[in-house]
């Protein structure tokens, strides 16, 4: 990599099929931008998000990870998002512990009306992450070579 | 304790009670204790031992014992019990199967704290009350038992036993010693110091699986790392960096169930101190969710399978607001 | 090695204006796996769908993945097209490269870059993909309709009429419900015991509807066209197939001094009673606080001057088990209490009361014979105070509610309105925040009130009622005027909120049907399936979901009964089959997956399991219901093992889609 060029991070987005994806896709429908570096992944619920997933995002060269579900009260599933939220507090904190950058994870409630909180969201996480710089902590870098 | 120990093994033999009992027999060295299952009396006298060195929790062994043909006697340790209870919740063991008997303890020995003391070619080790006599080639010097505790005992959390069909010794209470302070002396780190302590102290793991082995919590019929299919399967890594990974799977898939045995840490040829892994989410979760210790009864519902509406955000941790 | 193709859609311009289309295409013609790649105008439309369909058979593929909008909008279009083209539906994946891709980029090289990588995830994905194959379950053709008011009554009906058997529960000795106690309703002034008693005697004479009054829900098992529900019938210590509902027996009972709930403790009525004369059923029912007999052994003498013998002292609460298809929730409301009101002094007072007490004083049937009389001392009030908006529309919801109650605005113009109308000689206050009149003729009506009749109604809260010499000092402001008001006052009148009944929230715990934070039950969507509950097979009818009036309430139990009808009238269901799987050889039989499963859709089985040395193994393992889990994959990560797994969004998928973003 050559020092001077800008970075610019990977991010990977779940978001529950019900409220965080359908948000992200008003927010196309209003054109409201966000980088290109956010790549979404549809999961059914913020419920489905197992912690192995996000390891493996940062293993593999993720800049920083996001999950976006259903307001607390709202799941469309009634309570998968209050189980999403205790696992995923417990990781981030187990992962802050291990020295982890805790600006790399991120946990965002996004209704399906709120396509302005979703870019809003996205622009501020990739702004964080940039000025963060690249994940060097977790990342298996034989995963790269290969 | 050590005859009462070993009498009450083969009188559960002999009286065809139970038609095996777990326990624990020597090794190749005196403090080198390993866990055992006898079938007769006669091989309990011989090479049963109930030494300052049995730290082995047996709990876990009863996962496949209690299925077999007849019952299986075993010896709890109050920390054990704690994960016979853990198991039973979540159906591993089957109770009816099982003769318990706990066994009071006042904290095992760890052979290194000794040689810390400064005592060469110890020969044997004898506990009485609070103080262990200690043959050396040199002769013979009396120690205090807590000079020689092992570290997981020097924070020990109860000494209560928990579902045992016959005590050896007095029932226990809960203890108040202070089990959360490295963690919190880490907590006060930054997070590049504290990366590059766990950096050290998980760059030295060979993978040879010994903490996952012997907990009580890691007992899946089969485990995600050996399981081709999870996507997750590894052995030992070139690359530190996996050791990670590997470490962090298994605290967060014991979360909330893990008992604090400490196991995971005594076994470790390493000396990798995964136990502040575990202490970490324990912590975390009393802080956040309230109280609880996995193992201590049998209706209470484990953090991770329950929530409130109230629950904290993670934003807390996300922004560095942390856990009060 | 799946054989995949993959279909570029350029959406008019609305993708290809701002991603290249076609070198999405070709890059991801060099993905592994991937046969056939084209880009096409409008791949939705009838051309698109046939080019898919063709490239299906010519190259005989067995993934498909599209780039085009999201998935939520053409998903089942494209899973179809794939089905008549001879491909199991869900070997389609969408890569959804304009809502998240053309249209939130400006930039041609980034989005299409970022086109191709999606692109990649979706092959990625559609590599792990399995045919799934959606499975039946059959419909048990009976409903059960919980609460029997006016929206459980109207839900049965309306079922029963297109021919399918309907029970209703109902926790009161008789059906009717709130409506029952209600004197007019508005905005037409028709009574409301006419109108609504000859549709409890339908109920009631309707062969396919079966009444069991007097009952609780005391546990509900199964899924939707499959639930098992357990009916607690209480003891009324009266045989109902006896007693012909004469009454003597509650002339006759000694004990007089009950307080009498239908008229809200206005009056009193004996230890044994008929709620009121039309109930339905017409049977007598024991209050066994009360009853002497049953609680002290001496009395008897209902059971002497019973001719029909209907009288059993020793009756024990049954419980009755029923299968049924679907399940409507009728729990409608009640008034909340005044306790946190002092400023209004309703305990002080007895001339100070609810909106529903003075239904009651109004009643001809009521405590007064329809004579509005002070309950201090029978005497005709001249100066009445209305206050809107007690515990409605509350900030902090410390004191009240937070929402509006809806049917106050209303109820209280009519009660002004026939106050002033049979009394002219009255005057009528009423202090509102806001007046809210949305309805047919509702404006009309309360206009009629402030301009035929007279009614002063005043913008302002009441401050404080003080009660002082057998008048009620009224404290209040105009908001409007400006000024502090002192009204002495011969009656208030408060608008108490509504709030859920106190039942809904154990019975949604049982029918693990979600509730909002006021324990209103929350629909499936708030526009789109406004009687239907998230959780299949439960539906909602009348107040049970929020506030509403009469009319909507009738309106809402004929659509909750008509999706009912639609529901009985399938013989067997199909199921979602992206639901949760155990693989049984990694399961501990731990139950982590049954504790956050919020369908209760897992249980467990001791199976035998080949063990080492030819021995048999018996072993706990975690069975889904297909027909019960919706698939939201909360038992996947609380399972410790990995056993569960989640059909059409697998463990190796997602991963497989991280992998290709990260790469």
């Amino acid at each position: 990599m050559q020092m001077n060029q800008e970075f610019k991070p990977t991010i990977v987005a779940f978001c529950c099929n019900w409220c965080s994806y359908a948000g992200a896709d008003l927010s196309g429908t209003n054109r409201l931008q966000y980088p290109a570096n956010v790549k979404i992944i549809r999961i059914p619920c913020s419920c489905r998000l197992n912690p192995m997933f996000i390891l493996r995002a940062f293993q593999r060269g993720a800049d920083g990870v996001i999950l976006c579900g259903c307001h607390p009260g709202d799941c469309h599933y009634t309570t998968g998002n209050y189980y999403a939220r205790r696992r995923m507090t417990l990781l981030f904190s187990l992962l802050d512990y291990m020295g982890i950058e805790r600006q790399r994870t991120r946990v965002e409630w996004v209704s399906a009306a709120e396509g302005a909180k979703f870019a809003a969201t996205m622009n501020d996480f990739v702004d964080t992450i940039t000025k963060l710089g690249p994940n060097r902590r977790l990342e298996d870098l034989r995963c790269k070579s290969e | 304790m050590q005859e009462r120990v070993i009498e009450k093994a083969a009188q559960l033999l002999e009286s065809g009670a139970c038609a095996r009992v777990l326990g624990w027999k020597t090794g190749e060295f005196f403090y080198d204790v390993t866990p055992a299952v006898f079938t007769s009396a006669q091989q309990v006298r011989q090479e049963m031992v109930f030494s300052p060195f049995c730290g082995a929790n047996l709990s876990k062994y009863l996962i496949a014992e209690s299925r077999k043909e007849g019952k299986v006697g075993v010896f709890l340790k109050p920390c054990d019990s704690f994960s016979f209870v853990q198991l039973q919740k979540e159906h591993r063991i089957l109770r009816e199967n099982v003769y318990a008997v706990g066994v009071q303890c006042q904290g095992m020995s760890d052979i290194e704290a000794l040689k810390a003391l400064g005592l060469r070619g110890i020969t044997a080790v004898q506990a009485e009350e609070d103080r262990l006599t200690v043959s050396t080639l040199y002769g013979e010097k009396t120690v205090a038992l807590e000079e020689a505790l092992s570290l997981r005992c020097r924070s020990c959390k109860s000494r209560a036993l928990h579902d045992c069909d016959e005590l050896i010794g007095d029932q226990g209470r809960d203890l108040d010693t202070d089990r959360f302070g490295e963690v919190a002396r880490l907590e006060a780190m930054s997070p590049e110091e504290r990366f590059a302590f766990w950096r050290s102290q998980l760059s030295k793991c060979i993978r040879c699986n010994a903490c996952r082995n012997v907990c009580p919590a890691c007992s899946c019929e089969k485990c995600v790392f050996d399981d081709p299919n999870s996507g997750v399967q590894n052995k030992a890594a070139a690359d530190p960096f996996e050791e990670d990974l590997f470490h962090i799977i298994r605290a967060f898939h014991v979360a909330g169930r893990c008992t604090d045995c400490g196991e995971c840490t005594r076994v470790c040829p390493q000396h990798i101190p995964l136990h502040l892994l575990n202490r970490k989410l324990i912590k975390d979760m009393n802080a956040l969710y309230g109280p609880y210790q996995a193992g201590s009864d049998f209706d209470s519902k484990p953090p991770m399978l329950t929530f409130t509406q109230e629950d904290p955000e993670a934003s807390i941790i996300t922004e560095g607001r942390g856990i009060q | 090695m799946q054989r995949i193709g993959v279909f570029v859609c350029w959406c008019g311009s609305n993708i290809a204006a701002t991603v290249d289309v076609v070198q999405v295409a070709q890059a991801l013609a060099k993905e592994p796996g991937v046969v056939f790649a084209t880009d096409y105008q409008y791949m939705c439309s009838q051309a698109g769908q046939d080019l898919i369909g063709a490239a299906i058979k010519e190259h005989g593929l067995t993934g498909v993945v599209i780039c085009s909008c999201s998935p939520r909008m053409h998903e089942t279009t494209f899973r179809k097209t794939c089905q008549k083209a001879g491909l199991n539906p869900y070997m389609v994946e969408i890569a959804n490269i304009r809502e998240h891709c053309s249209w939130i980029h400006k930039d041609k090289p980034t989005a299409t870059e970022k086109a191709v990588i999606l692109g990649r995830a979706a092959i990625a994905k559609v590599h792990l993909n399995a045919p799934l194959t959606a499975g039946t379950s059959p419909v048990t053709k009976r409903a059960l309709v919980i609460g029997g008011g006016i929206a459980g009554i109207q839900t049965a009906l309306d079922i029963a009429d297109a021919g399918f058997p309907v029970d209703i529960v109902e926790k009161k000795p008789t059906i009717g419900g709130k409506m029952t106690q209600i004197d007019k309703t508005f905005p037409t002034l028709d009574c409301a015991a006419c109108i609504l008693t000859p549709k409890m005697v339908d109920v009631s004479q309707n062969e396919k509807i079966d009444i069991i009054s007097y009952a609780q829900v005391e546990k509900v098992q199964g899924f939707v066209g499959n639930f098992s529900v357990t009916i607690r019938k209480k003891a009324r210590y009266v045989d109902e197939s006896k007693c012909t509902g004469c009454g003597l027996c509650t002339e006759k009972c000694p004990q007089k001094k009950v307080p009498n709930e239908f008229n809200l403790g206005l009056d009193t009525r004996r230890a044994i009673y008929i709620p009121f004369a039309q109930a339905v059923p017409k049977v007598a029912t024991i209050d066994p606080d009360y009853c002497s007999m049953l609680k002290s052994g001496k009395c008897g003498v209902c059971a002497k001057v019973c001719a029909a013998g209907a009288i059993d002292y020793k009756q024990q609460d049954e419980l009755i088990t029923r299968e049924y298809g679907a399940i409507v929730v009728a729990t409608g409301f009640e008034p909340i209490g005044m306790d946190k009101f002092d400023e209004f002094a309703y305990a002080q007072s007895p001339d100070v009361v609810t909106s529903l007490e003075l239904e009651r004083l109004m009643n001809a049937a009521g405590p007064t014979g329809g004579t509005l009389l002070r309950p201090s001392d029978g005497t005709h009030p001249h100066t009445l105070v209305f206050v809107q908006c007690v515990g409605s529309r509350c900030d902090g919801g410390e004191k009240g509610k937070p929402y509006c109650s809806k049917i106050c605005c209303m109820y209280t113009a009519k009660h002004a309105m026939l106050i002033r109308d049979k009394y002219p000689d009255t005057e009528v206050y009423v202090f509102y925040i806001d007046v809210r009149t949305p309805g047919k003729n509702f404006d009309e009506f309360y206009r009629r009130a402030v301009e035929e009749y007279g009614v002063h109604y005043i913008k302002g809260m009441v401050g404080k009622v003080t009660p002082q010499d057998g008048k009620l000092k009224v404290q209040a402001s105009d908001l409007l005027g400006g000024r502090q008001l002192h009204i002495d006052a011969d009656m208030v009148v408060l608008a108490a909120a509504i709030e859920p009944d106190k039942s809904a929230r154990p019975l949604a715990t049982m029918l693990t049907a979600s509730m909002d934070t006021n324990d209103f039950f929350t629909e499936a969507h708030p526009k789109l399936r406004p009687v239907e509950s998230p959780t299949a097979g439960i539906f909602l009818s009348g107040a049970c979901q929020g506030p509403k009036d009469i009319p909507e309430t009738v309106a809402q139990a004929g659509a909750a009964a008509s999706k009912v009808i639609g529901l009985l009238s399938k013989d067997a269901l199909t199921c979602n089959p992206c639901t949760a799987q155990p693989d049984e050889l990694k399961c501990n039989g731990c139950s982590s997956c049954e504790n956050v499963c919020p369908y209760g859709a897992i249980s467990y089985i001791d199976k035998p399991f080949r063990g080492p040395n030819r021995t048999t193994l018996i072993r706990r393992v975690a069975q889904v219901n297909p027909a019960v889990c919706q698939g939201c994959g909360a038992c996947t990560v609380a399972c410790p093992s990995g056993a569960m797994d989640l059909q059409g969004f697998s463990n190796k998928q997602i991963m497989a889609e991280v992998d290709a973003i990260c790469r």
